[in-house]
This record gives structure tokens, C-alpha cells and sequence, in this order.
């Protein structure tokens, strides 16, 4: 599929690999040729310079034949103004684009006539999303939820005073007295899917899949963590802090907000009643003491520098809070985050990548397409969700009689308000919703795709 | 460096030079030519286990494939390619000296024509097929090849990039859609199609067809090996004006012939290389006619004759091909003036030919008027700019280094090649002619004589100038450099 991406920043350009590596032939647009220079060299790619939302660069782009624009430039107006125009040259175009204001979100969804846009993301959204389902469940690094929220993948990792460390898979049940299974391993690196005889070791992180019912359970039996996130410290106060802070109110939470810049910290006031933001360096450990960190249940480091906001965390861990969460802009590889006590890490441009993956996906096929795609284990694993409809072959068949494809691994079938991890008997009927695990990247189209 | 990954590259590209020596087989075998099919056979078992040796060595390489694997890849590549092509030549005798056939298969792949052979009638068949075939591969670039029939897959296959960079002439390749293999596909596409084009008006002269096949090959190379030993003096003036027109065709930037398959006929004509290309063609035949008209009763028979040996002989340098239809030597010093700026200038970037580049020429002139200009008003921001569009400075500042590299480099080839006590006319138009990929020089090295009597340090240097220049010269370059063997 031809499409265009417009903004070669951290988000289009994550874009780009994703997308170059499904095979889709791209078109990047930017101002800066030097920032084109990298992108061509390290994706098969094609570079146009100039404004992206000129009708002459577009065109110059081959908007003509495109079939989707994607605008994510850091200007909310450039990307609006882009997908207007692109859609204006080429009304059979999709367009997705990067919002990350509310108000012109809402109105975008409200006026489409006007605004003709297909798709928006909001990276600082997505994250402040993920994080709050985070801190509900504290103990998790990372929390996938699928079919609406009845089925979950979650990340653990192995440290030297867990239960499951030197346990075979096998013997699973037995210690967490809770049925899970884990589809995936994340070993120095390396993403392992395992079987029976695996036995975890100190330093692997795990995938696990359960039922949203069963995560509480889950979480007690390991003796991970039990008690509730009340007390929050957010370092850093831009926007993500801002999302951030307004979902945990609502979960009534209370929200400390470390601020350097004065000017911010009376606009987050204003904006955060219940809030309290607090004027100061978040980077002096002083200050950090001043506010008690060691006391808080959750710390959470939202600065705009990666180094300070790993610094803040490993303090904070070495300070025993019990939730650390960090937020890395830059991490493309966070494997070497692993021997630090980082806590959970999130990268915001991975997250909001994936749902522009599987719109992609679903543009290629009307029928049948995924309903949502989650890479996990640091982007070797995807778990996707799909829906059983009259088109699915096998349906009625048990599990144990079906053909799978090598590398797929059935993680879920949740059938009305019934979620059952798939045994050798379970089968598929129509309106079942099925997350599946793949350790190939974009072999997987539609639910048939699964079997041999 | 990921020597790992230059291997697995390198056994690959010997792997398809292997499949690219079967036609030759082929024909020696159709021909009863013992000697050649022996020699090919030989060749064929090196490579089969050279290649096989490297891709066993190679088989994990690491991921990392930056700007400096690329640019050493492909020198090395040539350089293997080169030493491996040769020898043939040697085993079936047809060329017993190393040395030599070094140089003719460095001037086949690097699209020269420059010939150590004076009577290509007498060569095997299969070897004269091999000949001009390394022109064509040559021409277009055995990288492109490998990037066009290579799978796709694997996460960041943006390297290749580097390896359209460092292989495709120009100051400023660019892919001309966003796939990497759909672009090198484009490529050979079109390549191949104006080849067969080439060869059916070819057929249609009568001319036999092994002899119009190697014609043709030479021609879309850019490359000038000659089938007969007067190149083509002896051809009828049909396949000498089909000749002109496609080696100039060959000489245009195939970026061009994509647009025409896009039907944008006007952005062609827009293109103000394209323009200036055909302005200093059409200016040196009308110049270089009418100056030998007088001449050109007493040397060919009638006047007409003039205007078709100043177009071939034109077109043919210009394009730095190299074939000849008659001898420049005896023409007045203003025509071969002329011959000896159109071997520097070459063709367009983007084309199978050499030389400096039509695009390079333009860029210099533009930027030397731009800095005379700010000399007059300081203070005035001034740009250069192409088809409309500003031309990035470091576009600028890489083609002012590229004019010093290659000055430099044509001084000191001239300083070596003279050790063998040539005249001036002789010693400078090798190095040149050698250097801008085009074959035949003039006086000792003229259309009418060849490279036989230079010596084995001559036809080293020449075969590195060759290298250097098909490649753009930093390629090789960077291989003699210490950095680029150091570790990072």
C-alpha cells in the first residue's frame, strides 16, 4: 500500500520502521533534509522535503496514487491542515492524524464535515492511559487488556525473590493456585515462546495471559503487591502529566505534580484543582526528600529528559516505593533497561504506533480484520485480537483436532462474559473473541491466517 | 566494519557473475571452442567455490550496514568481480598475461572499451560474448542487479541505500519509488528493453547475431569493445547512425525514461541537464562537421560523410562509449579539442556512461557564477538552484571535492602512466580516456591502436582509474584510506 508520512520525528519515524518492515512502500515528508538523509538510510524509504501541508509537496509526494496520509508533525494545525489538503487532491485518501490538543480532538469528531479526517492519535494520551491502568494494578510492568476488557496480557519479571523463579511451566498452576498461561518469554533479549519443560529464571520477563477477573488473584498468590495506589508523585509537568493527573483524580487518587518551570506550574494549578503542583527541580534529590518520596506508593517520571526521568526512578526504587514508572522518549531498544530498577518503562511512540499498525492492517482487509494489535516483548511478539464470524473455517472443531500454523499460539477465547484460556477441547462459535500470540510479524491478516 | 556482511554480499555477487558466465559457456560449447569451454569451466569451479566458502564464512553476519560498509562493499565487489572475470581469458589463452586480461575485464565492467586485443575477430567466440557482456552488466551495476533480484525481508533493509549511492553515478542518486528493489527492477526494466530495442534495428542491418548482440551490449554500457578490429569503421552507415542514436540515448539520465513511462513528457523536457546535454552534443557535431568538411572529400569520399562521422564520433564520446568509425587523429586541432572536452564532460548522472557528468558541469558553473556574483554584492543571499528547486549545499560542496579528487587523481595517473616515455598526446588522452570510461585516446592509444604496449605498471594504474572512475571515485578511494580499516 503507498502511503505518506508526514513529520519525520520520533513518531513517524517509528511509524515508518513498523510499516517499511510490513512491506508497504512509504513516502516520507519533512522540512529538514538532514533529518530525511538518516530516515532513507535506514528504511527503504523514499524523502520529500517541504511543508507538508503544501499542495505542491504533496503532489510531489505521488498523493495521487496514495491511499493514506499519515500527519504526525508536532503542530496540531500542520497535521489538520495536511490531512485537509491531502483529502482535498485525493478525496479517496485515508488520513490519520496526530492531535494532541482535546478541544480540536472533539470538534474533529463532531464536524466531520469539515474536518476530513479517518484517524487521530495522541501519543501523550495513549501513555497517560496505559499508565493509569498501571497504577490500578500495581506489581504489573506492562498491562495488554483485549475483548473489551474481559482478557488482559501482562508483564512480570522474574526477580530473585519471586515465587515463580526455577519453576517449569509446567508447574504453573500449582504456585499461582490460578489457571494463566504464559505465551511469551523475554530472555536476554530474546523472545522465547515457551513449552511445559521451560523453567523461568531470574531476570526473564514474562507475558501472561489471564482473565481480567483473575488478575487480583494472580497478583495476591505471587505476594508481587496488595496494597492499593493512593499516593501519587508525577515529576514533571507537561502534557502527559496533565492527562495523567485528570484520569487519577477520577480514580480518586491523590496527585502530587513536580514542576520547574514557574509559569507551568500556575497553568497546572489552574487546570488541576484537586491536584496539587508543586514548584520545584525535580532533579535534586533534595527536593524529591522534601516531598517525601520514599513515603509515596507510586512515582512516576514524566520529565522531558530520558536520563532524568531514569535517575528519579532508580532513586525512587532504591528509596523502596513500591510502583516505579518511566517514561523513555527515546528508547528504541529497552533491553539494557532491564539490569536497572526502572519499574515499568514507557515509550509513547511505541504505543500509539500500534493502533495505526492495525488500522493499516484493516484497510488491507475489509473482512475479518483484527480488532486490535498489541507488540509485546519489545516488539518480537504480537498478540492480536480478532472476532469469529461466518467466514472463520474450523469453527466448531475442538482445538485439539485443528491445525495451527508454527508460531502462533492461542492465548484467549472469550465467548459472552465467559473468558477461558483455550484448552484442547474449547472451539470456536461465532461472536467469540480470540487473542492470538505470533512471533511473526504481519503474517497474520484475519483469524483464518492462523491455521495451517 | 561487519566484515560478515561485506562476505555474504561478496558471495552472492560471485554467485551471479557464476550464472552470467553460462551463456559464454554456452556459446563456446555451440562454437566446439575447447580451449574456452575448458577456461570457463576452470573459472566456474573457482567461483562456485569461492562463493560457496564466503556464504559458509558469512553465514551470521550482524545487522550493521552503515554508509562505510556500503561504500567498501561495493569497491571491493568491483575489485573482486574484476580479478575473478579475467580469467578466462587466461585459461583459454586467448590473453595468456594476468595482467592484461586484468585490464581488458576492468575495461569491460567499468564500461570502457580501452583493449589490450588488436584483432577481435580472432578471439573465441564465447570470450568476445563475455567481453562485451561485462559491459553490460557493468553499465547499469552488478549491485542494482543483486538490489533487484536480492528478496525482500528483514526488518531495516534501508542499507541498500548506500549501495545505490556508492554504485549509480551522479552527485545526487535518489530512488525513483519508495521500495529500494522496485526501484532496481525499474532500472534493469528499462535497460533490458532498450537493449533488445537496440538489438532488433541492429538485425535488421544484417548483421550477424553474436555480432549484434556484443555491438548492442557495448552500446547500452556505454562500453565500446568492438567486435571487428577498425571497431566500426567497416559497418554500413545504417548501423552506424542506429549506433549514434542509441549510445546517446544510453547517455541520458534513466531517471528521465521513468517519467516518460509515467507519461510527465514535460518534466523531461524541463530538465535542464537533459537540455544541456543535448545543446553541447548538437553545438560539437555542427562544429566538428563543418571543420572537417573540407578534409572530409579527400578522407571518406564525399562531403555527407562528414556530418555522420562527427555525430558518431560525437555521440560515441560524449557518451564515452568508444567506438569509432573513423580516426579523430588525422582531423584539424580544433575538432580534437573538442573530442578531448567531451571525454571530461561525459554523459548525464543517472546513465550507463562515465566522465565527469553533465549534472556536475552544470552544478560547477552555476556555483561559479554564484560566487562571482558574490563578489559584486556581498551580502546578497544567493542560492543555486536546479529545475526550480534549491540545491542543497553539501550537494555543492561534495561536487567542488569530487572536481579536486578527480584533477588530483588524472595528475598523478598522468605522472606514472608517463614513466613509460610516451608523448605528452598519448600519455594524457590514457589517463582520460581511461578515467572517463571511454576506450579509444588519441595518438599511440588512438581508434586506431590499442593498450597492448603499455607497460604492466601503466595497466594497473589505468585499470585503477577505470575503477575510480566508474565508481565516482571516492568508492576506491575510501579502500586506500587507514581509516576505514580501523576499528570504530
Amino acid at each position: 500500500m503507498d502511503i505518506i508520512i508526514a513529520g519525520g520525528g520520533k513518531v513517524g519515524l517509528t511509524l515508518a520502521r513498523q510499516l517499511a518492515a510490513e512491506g508497504h512502500n512509504l513516502t516520507i515528508i519533512d522540512q529538514n533534509p538532514n533529518v530525511l538523509d538518516r530516515a532513507t538510510s535506514r528504511f527503504d524509504a523514499i524523502a520529500v522535503s517541504g511543508n507538508c501541508a503544501s499542495r505542491e509537496v504533496l503532489e510531489r509526494a505521488g498523493i495521487g496514487e496514495a491511499e493514506l496520509v499519515i500527519a504526525a508533525t508536532g503542530a496540531d494545525e500542520l497535521n489538520l491542515l495536511c490531512c485537509m489538503t491531502a483529502h482535498g487532491i485525493n478525496p479517496n485518501v485515508h488520513t490519520i492524524a496526530r492531535i494532541r490538543s482535546p478541544e480540536y480532538a472533539e470538534q474533529i469528531v463532531t464536524m466531520p464535515q469539515v474536518f476530513p479526517v479517518s484517524m487521530t492519535f495522541n501519543p501523550e494520551k495513549q501513555a497517560a492511559l496505559e499508565i493509569e491502568r498501571l497504577l490500578k494494578y500495581p506489581g504489573f510492568l506492562r498491562r495488554d487488556t483485549f475483548a473489551k476488557g474481559k482478557t488482559e496480557i501482562v508483564e512480570l519479571r522474574i526477580d530473585s525473590k519471586s515465587k515463580l523463579k526455577d519453576v517449569a511451566l509446567s508447574e504453573l498452576s500449582g504456585v499461582v493456585k490460578c489457571k494463566v498461561l504464559v505465551c511469551a518469554v523475554l530472555r536476554a533479549g530474546q523472545a522465547i515462546a515457551p513449552s511445559g519443560t521451560f523453567v523461568l529464571r531470574e531476570g526473564d520477563r514474562i507475558f501472561v495471559t489471564a482473565p481480567t477477573a483473575t488478575l487480583a488473584q494472580l497478583l495476591k498468590n505471587l505476594g508481587v503487591i496488595t496494597r492499593r495506589v493512593r499516593d501519587v508523585l508525577i515529576c514533571g509537568g507537561g502534557t502527559m502529566s496533565y492527562y495523567l493527573a485528570k484520569l487519577l483524580e477520577d480514580e480518586k487518587m491523590s496527585v502530587r505534580i513536580l514542576e520547574k518551570d514557574e509559569r507551568r506550574c500556575l497553568q497546572m494549578a489552574d487546570w488541576l484543582p484537586e491536584a496539587s503542583v508543586i514548584h520545584g527541580d525535580c532533579s535534586s534529590h533534595a527536593t524529591l526528600e522534601e516531598q517525601g518520596i520514599g513515603d509515596c506508593d507510586a512515582v512516576v517520571t514524566l520529565t522531558g529528559m530520558d536520563e532524568t526521568n531514569m535517575v528519579i526512578s532508580m532513586y525512587a526504587a532504591s528509596r523502596g516505593v513500591g510502583q516505579v514508572i518511566t517514561k523513555l522518549s527515546h528508547g528504541e531498544n529497552t533491553s539494557i533497561a532491564d539490569s536497572m530498577a526502572l519499574g515499568s518503562l514507557i515509550v509513547p511512540r511505541e504505543l500509539c504506533s500500534s493502533n495505526i499498525v492495525r488500522y493499516v492492517r484493516a484497510m488491507e482487509n475489509q473482512v475479518g480484520a483484527a480488532v486490535s494489535i498489541h507488540s509485546i516483548a519489545d516488539g518480537q511478539v504480537e498478540a492480536i485480537e480478532f472476532q469469529v464470524d461466518e467466514t472463520t473455517r474450523n469453527r466448531g472443531v475442538p482445538l485439539k483436532k485443528m491445525k495451527l500454523r508454527p508460531n502462533v499460539l492461542l492465548a484467549s477465547i472469550a465467548h459472552g462474559t465467559q473468558t477461558s484460556l483455550p484448552g484442547g477441547d474449547s472451539e470456536f462459535c461465532i461472536g467469540d473473541t480470540v487473542v492470538v500470540v505470533t512471533s511473526g510479524r504481519g503474517i497474520l491478516h484475519q483469524l483464518n491466517d492462523i491455521f495451517a | 566494519m561487519n566484515y560478515k556482511m561485506i562476505g555474504r554480499f561478496l558471495s552472492q555477487i560471485i554467485a551471479i557473475e557464476a550464472v552470467f558466465l553460462l551463456p559464454a559457456l554456452g556459446i563456446s560449447l555451440g562454437y566446439g571452442e575447447d580451449r574456452a569451454v575448458t577456461g570457463f569451466l576452470y573459472t566456474f569451479a573457482i567461483m562456485a567455490a569461492l562463493a560457496g566458502i564466503l556464504y559458509l564464512l558469512c553465514r551470521r553476519a550482524g545487522k550493521l550496514f552503515s554508509a562505510r560498509e556500503g561504500m567498501v562493499c561495493t569497491g571491493v565487489s568491483w575489485i573482486v568481480l574484476s580479478l575473478l572475470g579475467a580469467l578466462p581469458f587466461v585459461f583459454c589463452g586467448a590473453i595468456p598475461h594476468y595482467v592484461d586480461a586484468f585490464f581488458e575485464i576492468v575495461s569491460g565492467f567499468t564500461t570502457t572499451g580501452a583493449s589490450v586485443v588488436a584483432v577481435p575477430e580472432e578471439l573465441p567466440r564465447g570470450i568476445l560474448y563475455w567481453r562485451s557482456f561485462s559491459h553490460w552488466l557493468g553499465g547499469m551495476g552488478v549491485l542494482v542487479f543483486l538490489l533487484a533480484i536480492a528478496p525482500t525481508g528483514g526488518k531495516d533493509t534501508g542499507f541498500t541505500m548506500h549501495l545505490l549511492r556508492a554504485e549509480s553515478p551522479g552527485p545526487d542518486v535518489g530512488k525513483l519509488v519508495p521500495k529500494m528493489k522496485n526501484t532496481a527492477m525499474i532500472l534493469y526494466v528499462i535497460y533490458v528493453v532498450m537493449t533488445v530495442i537496440n538489438l532488433v534495428f541492429l538485425l535488421f542491418g544484417d548483421m550477424p547475431f553474436l555480432e549484434a548482440l556484443c555491438t548492442a551490449f557495448g552500446t547500452a554500457g556505454t562500453g565500446g569493445f568492438g567486435v571487428y578490429g577498425d571497431s566500426l569503421t567497416s559497418c554500413s552507415p545504417y548501423i552506424q547512425w542506429v549506433t549514434t542514436v542509441f549510445m546517446f540515448l544510453f547517455g541520458v539520465n534513466f531517471s528521465c525514461y521513468y517519467l516518460l513511462l509515467l507519461r510527465q513528457i514535460k518534466a523531461v523536457f524541463r530538465d535542464e541537464e537533459l537540455r544541456v546535454y543535448l545543446a553541447i552534443a548538437i553545438v560539437s557535431m555542427v562544429l566538428i562537421a563543418l571543420n572537417i568538411y573540407d578534409k572530409a572529400s579527400a578522407l571518406y569520399g564525399t562531403g555527407s560523410d562528414a556530418v555522420r562521422h562527427a555525430a558518431f564520433q560525437v555521440s560515441s564520446i560524449m557518451t564515452t562509449t568508444g567506438y569509432t568509425t573513423a580516426d579523430y587523429d588525422l582531423w584539424p586541432a580544433l575538432s580534437k579539442g573538442l573530442i578531448l572536452m567531451l571525454m571530461v564532460i561525459g554523459a548525464c548522472a543517472g546513465s550507463t556512461g562515465g566522465g565527469f557528468k553533465v549534472a556536475r558541469v552544470l552544478l560547477i558553473f552555476k556555483s561559479l557564477r554564484r560566487n562571482t556574483r558574490q563578489i559584486l554584492n556581498p551580502n546578497k543571499v544567493q542560492l543555486v538552484r536546479n529545475n526550480g528547486r534549491t540545491v542543497d549545499e553539501k550537494v555543492l560542496s561534495n561536487t567542488n571535492a569530487y572536481l579536486a579528487a578527480y584533477v588530483i587523481i588524472i595528475v598523478l595517473s598522468y605522472l606514472l602512466v608517463s614513466l613509460d616515455g610516451h608523448s605528452v598526446e598519448t600519455t594524457f588522452s590514457a589517463v582520460l580516456c581511461c578515467f572517463n570510461n571511454i576506450g579509444p585516446g588519441m595518438d599511440a592509444v588512438g581508434p586506431t591502436c590499442n593498450f597492448a604496449h603499455m607497460s604492466d605498471l601503466s595497466k594497473l594504474v589505468l585499470s585503477a582509474d577505470m575503477l575510480a572512475g566508474r565508481l565516482e571515485i571516492f568508492p576506491v578511494l575510501l579502500l586506500l584510506s587507514r581509516t576505514t580499516w580501523k576499528r570504530r
